[in-house]
């Protein structure tokens, strides 16, 4: 176990793959609920001139927002941490019946030294959820896999039009650390 | 029951795509989707038959997408209460081209007309405005209506939210093409975009 990285010097360079790689897949619009594993990339893409980071106040709205934006011709990203993805459910419904790219970038809470019960029962459903809800499961532990894991996805997600989610687990991303 | 001075949800609906030109408009699951076809099939119409909650998002993700568009979403008072939150979300985007009509009968209509919550406290319009959403009002007349119908084609000073009060009355149900990926599509072809 590490301890989250959350200064400045320690920043994780993985999170500038991940916009990289959405950048080359023209990925547009970025709707996201906040989680502290997914801040240098929601920062990137707030200072980005071509994509749009969408805050949302709940993550089935970012399902429907995808539904949308592919309906006008752009392709998105949902950015959440798994504590969302059980909002999703109903929502996640859009996707087969509507057959839009649907993406996903999950932070992984509830596992891997985690420190906080209450993230525990939702982090160990996010991938039987989501695989029950029809969208492909896939998962990035080490910095180094970050970009091949990325490219699969996305290129399954957009060029298939494979549902697909990422996890990215809390050992990649450090499990926070609750001091006094 | 109907109540004295409540609008006809029918007319409403006609006369706000009365003269649409390129407008792309969203139905709300429910009854709303239905008074859009009634109105007249169209490819620009997105009928939703689920994702209760999320009509308005797929009008912010389409207004954010296609800016030149004019963009107007027309759902249900509680189809509207189910995704509440999106109304805080578009009122941070401030998409100018889209707008919201909410056909507020005060009852979940489809499921028993079961009161809803705007029959006695919710207000949707304070709702909307306290999010951000300036420009939003409720609607009482069909003057009104045909004045909100005009504005939507203004995409440079949304986004903006009427309240309509309709009355409850269950119309004949005008169902329109069920396949999601047929109306996606024809959307989507008609915007000029190629099938992947």
């Amino acid at each position: 176990m590490h301890a989250r990285a959350d200064s400045a010097d320690t920043v994780p360079n993985w999170p500038d793959d991940i916009f990289a790689t959405l950048q080359r897949f023209d990925v547009r619009q970025v709707p996201y609920v906040p989680d502290a594993g997914h801040s240098k990339l929601i920062q990137r893409v707030l200072d980005s001139s071509t994509m749009r980071g969408i805050a949302l106040t709940t993550e089935e709205e970012g399902v429907a927002l995808l539904a949308g934006a592919w309906a006008g011709g752009q392709r998105g990203v949902l950015l959440m941490q798994s504590s969302g993805v059980g909002n999703c459910i109903n929502m996640l419904s859009l996707i087969p019946i509507l057959r839009f790219p649907f993406l996903t970038l999950v932070t992984m809470r509830g596992e891997w030294g985690e420190f906080n019960p209450w993230q525990v029962p939702m982090g160990s459903t996010t991938q039987g959820v989501f695989e029950l809800s029809g969208v492909q499961v896939l998962r990035a532990s080490q910095a180094a896999e970050v970009p091949a894991v990325l490219e699969a996805a996305a290129a399954q997600a957009y060029n298939a039009l494979t549902p697909t989610a990422v996890l990215l687990s809390q050992r990649l991303i450090g499990a926070k650390v609750f001091t006094k | 029951m109907s109540k004295a001075n409540l609008l006809d949800r029918r007319q409403v609906v006609s006369t706000l795509l009365a003269n649409r030109k390129d407008v792309v408009a969203i139905g709300g699951l429910g009854a709303s989707t239905n008074d859009m076809c009634a109105a007249g099939d169209h490819a620009r119409n997105f009928y939703l038959w689920g994702g209760m909650g999320g009509a308005a998002m797929i009008g912010l993700g389409l207004a954010l997408a296609q800016p030149k568009l004019p963009v107007l979403v027309i759902t249900g008072d509680g189809e509207m209460l189910m995704g509440l939150g999106s109304l805080a979300t578009i009122g941070l985007q401030k998409p100018a081209n889209l707008s919201i009509a909410v056909l507020d009968n005060e009852a979940y209509g489809e499921t028993g007309g079961q009161t809803s919550h705007t029959s006695a406290a919710a207000d949707l319009v304070g709702v909307a405005r306290a999010c951000g959403i300036k420009d939003a009002c409720a609607i009482s007349t069909m003057a009104e209506v045909e004045a909100f119908a005009k504005a939507v084609h203004d995409v440079s000073a949304g986004p903006r939210f009427a309240n309509v009060k309709i009355d409850s009355a269950n119309l004949e149900r005008i169902l329109p093409t069920r396949d999601g990926t047929y109306i996606l599509n024809r959307i989507r072809a008609d915007l000029g975009f190629q099938p992947i």
